[in-house]
């Protein structure tokens, strides 16, 4: 997918979300470090001609939640959290760029339930890759693209990887 | 950055390894403001503080900073324990070890005690003090607590004032703060001064020297009145007239904005005056803070059974 697809993508996320949240008075879009965060501002920026909720933005960076973080090899330096707005009675639509076994977003509810108690958490992804390992859903689906678990969906944003394209690699390529 | 076993000191950090502790304490720092400021990190791992030297912050310190990473906390009480009916170092960590303690923070009057803990045992030890020889978390709190205020370190000034000779935050933190890139300079009467300061450390005589060299903070050490079979200096009061920071030399301090930090507890009288605590420049409350942050930082990235 390049850069124009993933603009229609993004683009038609925007308008589903606008209309999934009818009611709410305020929509929080909060973005999974690293990649959930630039697609989280994509969103936004595409929300806001529309007739919708205000949008408050926010990220959180789940690695201190993760299930695997005891046994990971290499431990990631840490980007923090960045939860403005008041999580309780909040309506939230958690971001990330791919959905694969469902263990980060796991976690980013967890982390979420420690701000406060939010009214609503929604699930909002630009490629959903299939072979869950938890029992988590998504609300918005922008592509959904089954791939074997030796391959990798990659994800790149102008915004942290100088260009938007989405494509499939082996999954033994390092990440970044 | 790949998990290691222990910290013991800081000359054995990596460049990377300091700067990755320093840099996630600014998350875990933020920690704090939230309602819950917890997170899952060691859940279901213990830590143990093993001090046979008396402490009160660092101590809770660790034990403040290990909850907040959800471990369960355990303080092995030395006072109580079979160590008064003469049980080795080692016998003690034998029995930590068939409790499976996870991490080990230890303070001991030996230096090199922690390494030899380390040796004989899975567990991840953290030395919280060594006799002369170092205290890597206080020197990282110092560090990091220095980034707040100037951002990038590099050429900054700083004065190490007091008993450097005894002082294991001396050598550790001068250590650190020379391979940040910062000017260090020492303070101390010639009773108190090391023989073997390193090279790149300018000594001072006097507090005239001390303004003439320019510093941006000013660090004081306690006195370590418990070090000291025999007397360093003639007395307290003299001490404190020549070395110590009295209100006129906090006068000066103020006009020249220098900031003041000080690795508690503070003997007031003796190396400062009440004043200084109420100083707007005074670090000591922000340091004892960013304490626990670096130690979460530290916990998250030491793991036990890893390599060395």
């Amino acid at each position: 997918m390049d850069k124009a697809g993933m603009a229609a993508c993004i683009e038609r996320l925007a308008e589903e979300i606008c209309q999934g949240s009818q009611g709410a008075r305020q929509l929080a879009l909060v973005g999974i470090h690293r990649r959930g965060v630039p697609l989280a501002h994509r969103l936004a920026a595409a929300m806001a001609g529309k007739p919708c909720a205000s949008i408050v933005l926010g990220s959180i960076d789940v690695t201190q939640y993760r299930d695997d973080l005891q046994t990971m090899k290499v431990l990631p330096k840490l980007e923090g959290s960045d939860i403005v707005f008041d999580m309780d009675d909040a309506h939230v639509v958690l971001c990330d760029e791919v959905l694969y076994t469902g263990r980060t977003i796991r976690a980013a509810i967890d982390e979420l339930l420690d701000f406060g108690r939010p009214r609503k958490v929604q699930l909002a992804v630009l490629v959903d890759r299939g072979g869950r390992e938890l029992p988590i859903q998504p609300d918005y689906v922008g592509l959904y693209h089954e791939v074997d678990d030796s391959e990798r969906i990659c994800v790149q944003f102008e915004e942290l990887d100088g260009l938007d394209t989405v494509f499939v690699q082996p999954s033994t390529t390092p990440s970044e | 950055m790949t998990p290691r076993k222990d910290l013991l000191d800081i000359a054995s950090l990596t460049d990377a390894e300091i700067q990755f502790v320093l840099d996630n304490a600014v998350p875990f720092k933020d920690l704090f403001k939230r309602s819950v400021k917890k997170v899952p990190t060691l859940k279901g791992q213990t830590v143990l503080t093993l001090f046979y030297e008396a402490s009160t912050r660092t101590r809770s310190s660790f034990e403040v900073a290990a909850s907040r990473l959800s471990a369960d906390v355990t303080h092995f009480d030395i006072e109580t324990s079979s160590v008064t009916k003469g049980e080795s170092v080692l016998d003690t960590v034998e029995t930590l070890e068939a409790m499976k303690v996870d991490y080990i923070v230890v303070r001991h009057k030996n230096a090199g005690l922690p390494d030899l803990i380390a040796r004989n045992t899975q567990a991840s030890v953290i030395n919280a003090g060594d006799g002369f020889h170092a205290h890597p978390t206080q020197a990282l709190l110092d560090a990091f607590t220095l980034k707040e205020i100037f951002g990038p370190l590099e050429g900054h000034r700083v004065v190490i004032v007091g008993d450097i000779k005894h002082s294991r935050v001396a050598r550790s933190t001068s250590l650190l703060l020379r391979r940040l890139g910062l000017k260090v300079a020492y303070l101390a009467p010639g009773s108190l001064m090391p023989r073997d300061t390193p090279g790149d450390v300018t000594l001072l005589k006097s507090w005239e020297e001390l303004w003439a060299w320019k510093p941006e903070v000013t660090y004081l050490l306690r006195v370590q009145m418990e070090r000291q079979r025999e007397p360093f200096f003639p007395s307290v009061a003299e001490y404190h007239k020549i070395y110590g920071m009295t209100d006129e030399r906090l006068a000066r301090v103020r006009d020249e904005g220098l900031y003041v930090m000080h690795p508690g507890p503070v003997n007031r009288g003796v190396e400062l005056n009440d004043n200084v605590m109420t100083y707007e420049r005074c670090l000591i409350n922000q340091q004892v803070e960013n304490g626990i942050a670096v130690r979460m930082s530290v916990l998250y990235w030491l793991r036990p059974g890893a390599a060395v």
